[in-house]
């Protein structure tokens, strides 16, 4: 360390004795710590890193971001996290202490989002989460006010289930049998816990009900189970593993029902890919309207800058999260951290995902449920905004 | 118990200056080294209290991520309801209790039976704990939220990584630590001259699971959010096994001196390799394993004794001549 302030102190006074007029900084250094190993690094490969990227590439082609009287484009610093909070909280020290960042865009996951807060805090970075959909956001956000949270709670994300359902039902698409499953820890009971008593107030009669242990290889019991139960509709509180197992048994088993919804993962494109024309109909977490011009525009150019199709939750909203901290740092005018927490918090921004205007530090507008229709994901119920469709009818596997 | 040698008091007066020194770290930086700082002692906690069972015994466990992870749970499912000293006791005797349990089932097993049980014991203990989490809780994400910060943990896994190392050093000078070497060195000669094996072994692996519970239970405040992939994550117990490995087990300090270079390595390739870290990762094991087989403190007593025959076998030559 010492040495390396030296060497640094010794660079910058060559600098001033050589070009005393070039000394202003225009470069943006942008700390990044994400997994890109461990059980979340194939998470991080397909929704979180490609949108960085995105995001520097189009600033830095347009010459950079417009911070006061200065143009200054960005660098960008990473750490792999490796899925493990004590390596995340070390990455954040590193970019914090030693890497000296203007700025830190969030770590992945809900876990290693909260194992970083208080640290992020410390350095008073602003701290924009989009991949935590949990009902502690709003406590969190409460907790840590420098953090922002645009990915929704997990009430929001039950209560979106019961909506499409209600629609199918109430248009006489479905009947009022549910088969209910779900994940046996925090996120899938929380999402129960949510939607139950919604479904039941509904008028729906839950005809069996389940939850397994988190990584279960073998669902095929659950799914045999359910189809004896001769359910009209099948919902699965499910991670990405569970969700195609799920998905394959119900077609293996031929589990034919009207409305069939699983939960994270279903939004990928490797979902559809592996299920080919099987995942019509099929409905999921997340969703996006693709009918918007800005988010069909946000696709064409994730798939051509980044090479990869964006999943079709947390995706759009990774990026979002990003257009409103450069947004914040261009309005604020300066690179000064509280200024620019402030600016998040009263601010108004324009996003891929629309309009993002925090209240009390969350991002209230989210899209909850999409369905698979011609190879889309398209959001057929969300919260505060609008909708691409109509939930329709499965067909038959 | 005998009294203290000069040696041993000088080395007693060396740790406590050098503990008295790293304990003022916080003072220094809170930044990134106070976090590997953590990090290090972290792993110096765990790849001690493994090496007072592993490391007489021979015995390679593979089950520090079922002590880690119940520490960790003790924390995260009461510390709305109690204190976090209690806490922390709560961890040490769960993960001893653990440990008790095992230990009276297994350690009649040798050998790879032992390695292969304690490896499943992690993932085993992961599913009841959630299942129970579940069943007999109504608390979905356990959030751990204290006032704790970063120099506060740093503070109490040093104080704990002290704690480990004065434990072995009184069982060294113990009947059970002289009992662990033989039974090290031959277990049947062990039995044959009347030495409990099983009981010693119990015994070392319940002081040992304790300790690394712990370790757990202090670790659950900075990850504020448990889930159980994290606190039964079965890399630790790879690393801990890997680290200390480095080290060498045979003296007690052995693992520390595997625990910092290693800790320092990861963290340079975290930064200059980022991309190609599981490769680094894997070639980094192999190269220990091949170059290293006795640990970092196996090659120095190498080098030492190499030194120590050149001497006396120089002064030999010279008189011949």
């Amino acid at each position: 360390m010492k040495r390396r302030t030296l060497f640094a102190t010794a660079v910058c006074a060559a600098g001033l004795l050589v070009a005393p007029g070039a000394f202003a900084q225009d470069v943006l250094r942008i700390g990044a710590s994400a997994p890109k190993t461990g059980p979340l690094g194939g998470g991080g490969a397909v929704t979180h890193w490609p949108n960085i990227r995105l995001w520097m590439h189009e600033i830095n082609e347009a010459g950079g971001l417009q911070v006061g009287d200065r143009r200054m484009t960005i660098e960008l610093i990473e750490y792999d996290d490796q899925t493990n909070p004590e390596i995340a909280i070390q990455n954040i020290q590193r970019l914090a202490t030693v890497d000296n960042v203007d700025f830190i865009v969030t770590p992945y996951s809900t876990g290693i989002n909260v194992a970083t807060a208080p640290m992020i805090n410390q350095h008073g970075y602003p701290h924009i989460t989009t991949s935590a959909a949990t009902d502690g956001v709003v406590e969190f956000a409460r907790r840590w006010p420098n953090s922002f949270w645009m990915l929704g709670t997990a009430s929001q994300l039950g209560e979106g289930v019961v909506q499409a359902f209600s629609q199918l039902r109430d248009a006489g698409d479905i009947g009022d049998r549910i088969a209910l499953v779900y994940v046996g820890d925090a996120f899938g009971q929380e999402l129960v816990t949510a939607a139950k008593p919604q479904l039941l107030e509904a008028g729906f009669d839950i005809v069996y009900e389940a939850s397994y242990p988190f990584g279960t290889q073998d669902v095929a019991p659950i799914v045999a189970a359910a189809k004896a139960a001769e359910p009209d509709g099948f919902i699965a509180f499910s991670y990405p593993g569970d969700t195609f197992a799920l998905t394959e048994q119900a077609q293996i088993q031929g589990l034919e029902v009207g409305a069939f919804y699983t939960g994270v993962g279903t939004a990928f494109p490797g979902f559809r890919d592996r299920f080919g024309d099987a995942s019509e109909g099929i409905m999921g977490i997340g969703g996006v309207n693709a009918e918007d011009p800005k988010v069909a525009d946000y696709f064409a150019r994730h798939q051509e800058i980044a090479g990869s199709e964006p999943d079709y939750w947390a995706s759009a909203t990774t990026y979002a999260g990003l257009q409103v901290l450069a947004q914040a740092i261009e309005q604020t005018g300066s690179t000064d951290k509280a200024a620019v927490i402030e600016t998040i918090k009263n601010g108004t921004f324009d996003t891929v995902i629309g309009t993002i205007d925090f209240i009390d530090n969350v991002n209230p507008n989210v899209w909850t449920v999409g369905q698979w229709r011609d190879g889309k994901f398209v959001a057929v119920a969300a919260d505060g905004i609008s909708v691409g469709a109509d939930p329709v009818v499965k067909p038959a596997w | 118990m005998t009294r203290l040698s000069q040696k041993e008091i000088a080395i007693g007066v060396a740790a406590i200056l050098f503990l008295a020194l790293a304990a003022m770290l916080p003072f220094v930086d809170q930044g990134y080294y106070l976090s590997l700082a953590v990090n290090i002692t972290l792993y110096a906690a765990l790849c001690t209290a493994w090496t007072l069972f592993s490391g007489p015994t021979h015995y390679v466990s593979l089950a520090t991520a079922a002590f880690f992870g119940l520490g960790t749970y003790a924390v995260a499912l009461w510390v709305d309801v109690l204190p976090f000293p209690l806490l922390v006791g709560f961890g040490a005797v769960a993960a001893g209790a653990l440990a008790a349990l095992v230990g009276v089932a297994t350690l009649r097993l040798s050998g790879v039976y032992f390695v292969i049980f304690t490896l499943g014991l992690a993932e085993l203990v992961r599913q009841i704990v959630t299942w129970a989490q579940g069943k007999f809780t109504t608390r979905m994400g356990l959030y751990v939220f204290t006032d704790l910060r970063e120099m506060h943990i740093y503070w109490m896994l040093l104080a704990l990584t002290a704690l480990v190392f004065l434990t072995g050093w009184l069982i060294n000078r113990s009947r059970l630590g002289f009992a662990m070497r033989i039974i090290g060195d031959d277990e049947t000669v062990a039995r044959h001259s009347g030495i409990d094996t099983a009981k010693a072994k119990i015994a070392l692996f319940v002081i040992s699971g304790a300790f690394i519970g712990i370790a757990g239970a202090i670790c659950a405040p900075r990850y504020g959010y448990i889930q159980a992939t994290t606190a039964f994550n079965p890399m630790t117990s790879f690393l801990v096994v890997i680290m200390a490995l480095l080290g060498g087990t045979k003296r007690l300090w052995g693992p520390i001196v595997g625990v910092i270079p290693f800790v320092i390595l990861m963290d340079f390739i975290t930064v200059r390799f980022s991309n190609y870290m599981p490769i680094a990762m894997g070639l980094s094991f192999l190269a220990i394993v091949f170059l290293l087989p006795q640990g970092v403190t196996g090659r120095l007593e190498q080098v030492w004794n190499r030194l120590q025959s050149r001497r006396t076998a120089k002064p030999a030559a010279e008189k011949a001549a």
